[in-house]
Order: C-alpha cells, then structure tokens, then sequence
C-alpha cells in the first residue's frame, strides 16, 4: 500500500539520507574501492561490482546554486541542461544518440553543492562514455539560440516543480525564511525572474569558471578494474588542461537567530493542512567530530519510521497524526537544516500535531534517548549500508556526493564505524543544543476556509 | 531543502499524480518495461534463472547469487484493486496496508518489533490486476525473516484498531488531494474513458467507500485472493535451491489451493473525446489516449518499437525532439504504453505554459500523424531496435530487487523461463512494414484528449518560440 504523499516522501528521504555513507568493503578484491588523482587534478573513484556487465560513470563537479553569482540564480542547473549541446567535436544530441543506441541511460543533475552528469553502460562503452564526458568538459558551443530555446525549458521545468505545487511555493519560501545569509536561501532552479535574464555570457563565465578537470570528481562503479579506468581517463580526461586554480568555496554563513520565525501559504487546491520546523544545524563537514553523526541518529531515532517517537506517539498512540517525521540532510558543503513535520487526520487540529511533536523534541531535550533505541538505530543505519551494496548507482551517488561536499574515500568508509561510536549522551545534547523552539522556523500550509475550486 | 534538480524527471504532474488509478497505471507500464528490455539479460551473463519446486508444489525463479548476503524474494496473487466489490473501493489497498499489522500472536507493535529484530524490509501492494508482496532480508537472519512472511501470509490478523488506524491514512489522503486540479482531473478522465468498469474507480477507495470496510469484509477478500493457484514467485540473491524449496513450503504451502475471484470484463476505453479540466494554472497539463496493443498480439513488439520512437524513454524520442528540444514549449514530453490486464492505452503527456498549450497540442498532433501515416525512418528503426535490445539488463536488473520483480512479471505473462535468451531474435524480427502498420492501426484512431488548465487560447502563427 501506498500510504499518504507525506509519509512517503519521508520513506524516500530516509532512504537517500540512510545511503549517505558506504558499507566497507567486504572482500579482498571486489568491492575494494579505489582513488587518484590525475595530473590535472582531476579526482577519481573506482567502486568495482562484477555482479553486471554494467558500468555506471559519474562526472561530479564541485559547482551547485550555492555557487552562483548573485542575481543569476539558476546558472548551475540552467548549465547543467546546456551541456547536453553541441560541442565542436560532437552535433547536438550524438552523445544521446551514442548512448541510447548500446542501450544505456544518462541522465544529469544539480542540487546546491554539485552538478553531476552519468551514464549507465555495458563495459565496452566506457571509454567513447569518457571521451564524450571530458569533450564537453571545454569544448561546448554556446549559440544565442540554443540559450534561449534551453532557457524556455527550464522555466517550464519551475512551473512543473514550483508553481504546480503548492508544497512546493511554500517550501521555496520557507528555506528562503530559514537561510537569512547563507545562499541555501535561494532555490536550485532559481528564481522566476532571474532565470528569465540569464544569457550567453553568464553560460560561458560559469563555463569557464567552473568546468575544469581540477573541480570535477569522476566515479566509476560496476564491473571494471581500477587499472583500465586509470588507463581510459588518463587517455581522455587526463587530455584536458587544468584550470586556474579556484578559489576556497567561501560562502557568507548565517548570523545568530533570536527568533521563532512562521510562514504561512494558504491554497485553494489544499484540503488537510501540515506544518515543518527546521533548525540551522551543522553538516558532516561544518561539525565537530561526532556532531553529525549524533544528528544522524537523533533523526532516525525521533522520526526515522514506524518505529520512531514521533510515528509511534502521534500516528498510533494518540492517533491525530497522519504522518510525523523527522529528517536530518548530512551531505552539504556548509551549515544544513534539521526538519521535523506533521500532518493531522480524523477532527485532529494541526495544532494539536505540532503541540504533540514540540513535546517529544522537548521530552528528547529532556531526557535523551534510550539504549536500546540508540542500539536499534545505529543497526538499521548499519544494515542500510549492506542493502546500499546491491545497488550500482546508489554506491556511485554515496561517494560523489560526499567527495564533491569536502570529504573523501574514507570519510565514507569510516562512517559505520563513527555511527557506532555515538553515545546516547551525545544524542542528547545535539538535541538540546540545535532543536530550540524559540529559535526555529515553521512553515504552514493550509487550506482556504471555503472550497475554492 | 532537498531539492535536487534532474535533467528529465519523471515530475510529479498530471499523469504521474499518485491519486490511485493514474499510479497505477505507470506501475504497470513499468512492468511492461520489463519485458519489453528483457533479452539484453543475456547481457549479464552468468545470471542463471532455476525452477525451483516445492514438496508441495509451490513453484519459483530463482537467481544465486552469494556475494552480498542479502535475499530479496518478491511475489504476486492474481487479482488487485479491480476486485474491490462494488460500494467497497479501497479494500484490496487497505488490506495490503494491515499484513505488516499483527499476525499470528503477535499484535501489531509485537510483529513490527520483530521484522526490526530480524532486520528485514516487507511491503505489500495492491496493483489493479495482482496484490504484490516483497520482502528484503539479511541472509544470515533468513530464517526469522521467513517466519514472519508466513505469518503475515498466512495469519495476519486484520485487528479493529490498526484498520481504523490505517483507514485513517488512506482517507487523509484521499482529502489531502480532494482540491488538487490534478487529481480532480484524473478521476473525471478515467470515469470518461473506462464508463462503470472499474478500472474507473480509484483503487484508494472514497470518503464514503472506505467507511464501509469491515475486518470480515477483509478477511474474506484475503481468503479468496491468498491461494496457491494463482501465486507466482521469484528469488533473487544468497540463498540456495534446496533452502529455498522448504523455505517455499513454510510460507505457501498451506494456503488453499484455488483463488474465488471474481471476473473482470476486458475494456476498450472510450476515445474520441476531449475534457476541458479549467483551472486557473500557470501551466497546462494535456494527456492524450490512443488504442494500446496487448501482450499476447502479434503486433506487441512493432507497437513497443513505434512508441519508444515517438515519445519513449531516450532523450531521442520525435517528442522530445519537437516539443523540448526545437521549441522549448516544455520540460518533460512523452509516450506510454499503459498495459493493463483488461486494457490497453497508448498515453501521450505533457505539461506546458498556458499561453501556448494550443501550439503545444497542435505539435503534438502533428507528430502523432506523422508517425501515423509515414512511420519512422530505416534508421530510427535499426537504433531503436539497438536500444531496446541493450537496456534491459541496465533499466531492470540493477539489483536483487529489480531482478526479482521482472522475474515475476515473466511469469504473470507466461512468457516462459527462456524468454529473456528469445527476445532479442523477436525484437529483430520487427520490419519497417510491421512498424508502419502497428502506427497506422493505433495511432489513426481519434484520440481521447484531457486539457487541465485555462482554457485554450489560439495563437495565430504559433511557430518558434
């Protein structure tokens, strides 16, 4: 059964956030990850997995909308779709083309610390896969005309994801609520008005800046040898020149908050309202040494699933919720957010749900989590890695988010072991010190009081 | 903050909203993926499919493979959501939203306890033509995991509260979408094209459907849909025949040995109309129907063939190309197949700017008639038959679980144990002659047309934007 929109999303993002670090390896040759670094600075991970004859390839660049320059907000994704053009080795759409014709997908995308682009392919079709990759590195052709036909779709892209989904305006408001300085305020596809200026020559100063082999991650997982791979991108990728060097991701970082702030979108197309507060808390990359690891937790021990406090308290002892949950987003360059929701069902009020939810943040507060919660959850984490293993992409996804985010091959490896070391003491006070009520931010979708259709 | 921006995406628009019976219809196209890419397994060569069957009789696929300990086991009884009796929508989905609810002696917070104990994963779901179970286990906890799939299986105890708990969830749902355009939309579609079938109906049930659903009413459903006869199974992962073969016992072996399901007339859905959903939207949804093509015709492979060209999967589709690329009049644009059970669509959606929805749809005609009348190219022909033939071990086999849902679908369609080695000599057996004609039969048809949105304005000229 599929249960309501909320909770299934919830599914969803536990599931991406439990594949935020890797499994170890296991055996003495399969599974044992490799990485270098080529000449040009250009870095590279090889994850074998001979289960398939598939290979899946990742070019991850340290370039995401955190990145953009202001007033262009949606460059890094505008640019992410123009890689898809003409270069002046390949007309437009031959990669395609070259990869559909073996079979294979590709695909790309870009969040706020990343753009990644991948193929999925047989072996054999590695390396045509690196030398289509590392031609488009430098070697696009930027015409007014593919720009503007490019830039059309991208706004239609805002009004599928944004404007359709009421969800989905408040939510753009919310982290523009949340994030006072930091640029995780703006929204990776942009702002409406900013994309529609966006032109030739912000494409090939972003291009230029940023599209270089020494900010770019490759990863390569399936059923290859790290020595071929070494071999294929030093006869490809290893061609392109490096770069300037580019400066320290120095981005502004967000002052103190003095304040419980709310926003409130109300939609005639919402019938049951929700609510979610997010707290400014630190990534892998910003904490201390433990800190995320204990937010990790915390997540998944107050509001990881059916068996966490806010599930079992609201959606089955009182029963006013229909879904309660809780997610904490590691993987980011700076300071991230910690989000708790909820959703009422039956006569219960949304108020009545947050009241419930704001109590067991305060009871965790309180009196911290138990043992044998912290030992469950610590196994489910643990036990997520082996299932992460029996997927390609999901291995390939682990590595490159977390390498283009500030860590490296064992941060990710060392991760189940620094789960384990967590204690409940330290649950507790990432708790108490991050998941403040008076210095949170909410946001509240409700519907209009008459039906508005 | 989670957002993470594809290139193409499968957005969640009109024909993607999760309201029940549109879900269900991509669902089931997926699984018509599956075997429309199958051959390729000759790809992963090793990949070796047994028969294993049971003392009593249970019959399953199993693929060995010892190197991650993890089994992932995924199987069907025939008969979905288009069993739920009239006035009682919603059953078969609340049903397979209680197995994980207490069974046996265990209450619900006892059995969730254990599954966590036991470190495996269990859902079950209801599709319109089969109710689904999958577990994932950890090889090493095989036995636990297995002992409470037999429980859930053979003894869920279908208690009042966690009913009244979980008929809350789906009814919070089903109010949460109550005002979505979409959903609205969606169900005005399918009430115009399939009348009183019920594929009509939403598989979600209603406010009023919902509230008549007794444990009795459940129990009785389970009893008659949970039988050997109409059981298919596969394995896929670190576990070996011999266990597999009593593990097959221990779970099926003692359900009934024949389903009691009611008949479910085939449909020919009702083309030839337009719906004008209005909204005050800044963006319009429009989903075109033509006729689909069943999986036993002669013609299935010449359909699959002509649909991945005109709007399937790759970024080379002739939509795609028109409607994204040369035009940039939307963000995603495509074709489907939507094979049903008792029902077959070819469904063309898209979602563009209010403004020019008219030059949109007009675009989309075109194209359609076009691949009507002329067919495609020798060329396009030749690559797409390259990519069908290669995708299927990258699109469908990318993990025990994956593996296991095709072998599944394999089985539903009787498509035989060997298919997979059979399938590319099929594909290539498709000539520009068949492909033409399988065009011209589906796609002449005046189709079934859905606007959500403004209402259209005509723009003179149209053309480039």
């Amino acid at each position: 059964m599929t249960r309501t929109g909320i909770g299934l999303r919830a599914a969803l993002l536990a599931a991406t956030l439990a594949l935020v670090a890797a499994f170890p390896a296991h055996a003495a040759d399969d599974g044992e990850v490799k990485d270098f670094l080529l000449d040009n600075g250009m870095e590279v991970v090889v994850i074998p997995d001979h289960r398939a004859p598939i290979v899946t390839h990742m070019v991850w660049y340290k370039i995401g909308s955190a990145d953009e320059p202001p007033g262009k907000s949606g460059i890094a994704h505008f640019f992410e779709h123009l890689m898809f053009k003409a270069t002046t080795n390949h007309a437009a759409g031959e990669f395609d083309r070259a990869v559909s014709e073996i079979g294979g997908s590709n695909n790309a995308f870009t969040s706020y610390d990343y753009t990644a682009f991948h193929e999925t392919v047989p072996p054999s079709a590695l390396e045509e896969m690196m030398g289509f990759e590392a031609d488009r590195m430098r070697n696009l052709i930027l015409t007014d005309d593919v720009i503007k036909t490019e830039r059309d779709v991208i706004l239609e892209e805002r009004r599928s994801r944004i404007d359709s989904n009421p969800q989905a305006v408040l939510d753009e408001e919310v982290d523009a609520t949340l994030w006072q300085n930091q640029p995780y305020r703006i929204p990776v596809i942009g702002w409406m008005q900013e994309m529609e200026q966006l032109n030739r020559p912000d494409a090939k100063a972003f291009y230029d800046n940023y599209y270089r082999p020494n900010n770019a991650v490759l990863v390569v997982a399936g059923d290859v040898e790290p020595d071929a791979v070494k071999a294929m991108a030093e006869s490809t990728y290893g061609k392109v020149a490096r770069g300037p060097d580019l400066r320290p991701r120095i981005r502004p970082v967000e002052p103190e908050q003095n304040t419980k702030r709310t926003v409130t979108l109300t939609d005639a197309r919402v019938s049951v309202p929700s609510f979610s507060t997010q707290w400014v808390v630190p990534s892998y990359r910003t904490a201390k040494p433990g800190e995320a690891e204990a937010l990790d937790l915390l997540a998944e021990i107050l509001g990881g699933g059916n068996r966490s406090r806010l599930y079992q308290e609201l959606v089955i002892k009182q029963g006013i919720a229909s879904s309660a949950a809780a997610y904490f987003q590691g993987t980011m360059l700076d300071d991230t957010n910690f989000t708790v929701y909820g959703a009422p069902r039956g006569d219960a009020r949304l108020a009545d749900v947050e009241a419930a939810v704001d109590a067991e943040i305060a009871r965790v507060v309180k009196d911290g989590v138990s043992d044998d919660e912290l030992e469950r959850a610590k196994t489910r984490y643990v036990r997520s890695m082996i299932f992460a293993r029996d997927k390609q992409d999901d291995m390939a996804n682990m590595y490159g988010s977390t390498l283009a985010t500030g860590g490296n091959v064992k941060d990710v490896q060392e991760w189940p072991d620094r789960i384990r070391k967590v204690t409940a003491d330290e649950v507790k006070a990432v708790a108490a010190r991050y998941l403040v009520l008076d210095r949170s931010t909410t946001g509240y979708l409700l519907p209009q009081q008459q039906a508005g259709n | 903050m989670s957002m993470v921006l594809s290139r193409m995406d499968a957005l969640p628009s009109s024909t993607r909203a999760e309201e029940g019976r549109i879900y269900r219809a991509v669902v089931t196209l997926c699984f018509a993926l599956f075997f429309l890419l199958l051959p390729a397994l000759a790809a992963r060569a090793e990949m070796n499919i047994q028969e294993v069957k049971s003392k009593k009789g249970i019959t399953a696929w199993l693929v060995e493979d010892h190197s991650i300990p993890l089994i992932a086991i995924r199987f069907v009884f025939d008969g979905g959501s288009a069993q739920d009796p009239a006035g009682k929508e919603g059953l078969v989905n609340l049903m397979t939203g209680l197995f994980d609810e207490g069974a046996g002696n265990l209450d619900s917070d006892a059995f969730q306890q254990k599954l966590d104990d036991a470190g495996a994963e269990m859902s079950f779901q209801a599709a319109r033509d089969g109710t689904y179970g999958s577990m994932r286990m950890l090889s090493q906890q095989k036995d636990e995991a297995f002992g409470l799939l037999k429980l859930a299986v053979n003894q869920p105890r279908f208690d009042q509260a966690p009913i009244d708990r979980i008929r809350a969830q789906v009814l919070s749902g089903i109010l949460a979408n109550e005002r979505d355009p979409n959903t609205v939309a969606q169900q005005r579609w399918l009430r115009a094209i399939y009348g009183e079938h019920p594929y009509s109906r939403s598989d979600q049930g209603t406010k009023g459907s919902l509230t008549t659903i007794t444990a009795d009413d459940i129990r009785a459903f389970h009893k008659a849909n949970f039988a050997r006869g109409g059981l298919h199974v596969a394995v896929v992962g670190d576990i070996d025949a011999a266990t597999l073969s009593n593990k097959l016992d221990e779970v099926f072996g003692d359900l009934p040995e024949k389903q009691a399901l009611a008949p479910v007339a085939d449909i020919t859905p009702k083309l030839g109309q337009q719906l004008e959903v209005n909204y005050d939207l800044p963006q319009t949804s429009l989903q075109l129907a033509w006729p689909g093509v069943k999986r036993s015709d002669p013609d299935f492979f010449a359909a699959v063939l002509m649909n991945e060209i005109l709007g399937g999967s790759t970024f080379t589709s002739r939509l795609f190309s028109e409607v994204r690329e040369k035009r940039g009049l939307a963000y995603g644009v495509s074709s489907d197949l939507v094979d049903n059970k008792h029902s077959h669509s070819l469904l063309v959606t898209t979602a563009t700017r209010s403004d020019r929805a008219a030059e949109t749809l007009s675009i989309v005609r075109q194209v359609v008639k076009d691949m009507a009348e002329s067919g495609p190219t020798e060329e396009e022909l030749a690559a797409i038959k390259k990519y069908m033939i290669g995708a299927y071990a990258i699109n469908n086999l990318d993990s025990s679980s994956s593996i296991a849902a095709t072998l599944v679908e394999l089985q539903v369609d009787k498509l035989g144990i060997d298919y997979m080695k059979r399938r590319a000599a099929l594909i290539n057996a498709v000539t520009l002659a068949d492909v033409k004609a399988a065009a011209k039969k589906l796609l002449s048809v005046t189709p079934a047309v859905m606007v959500i949105g403004p209402p259209l304005v005509e723009v003179a000229g149209g053309g480039k934007g």
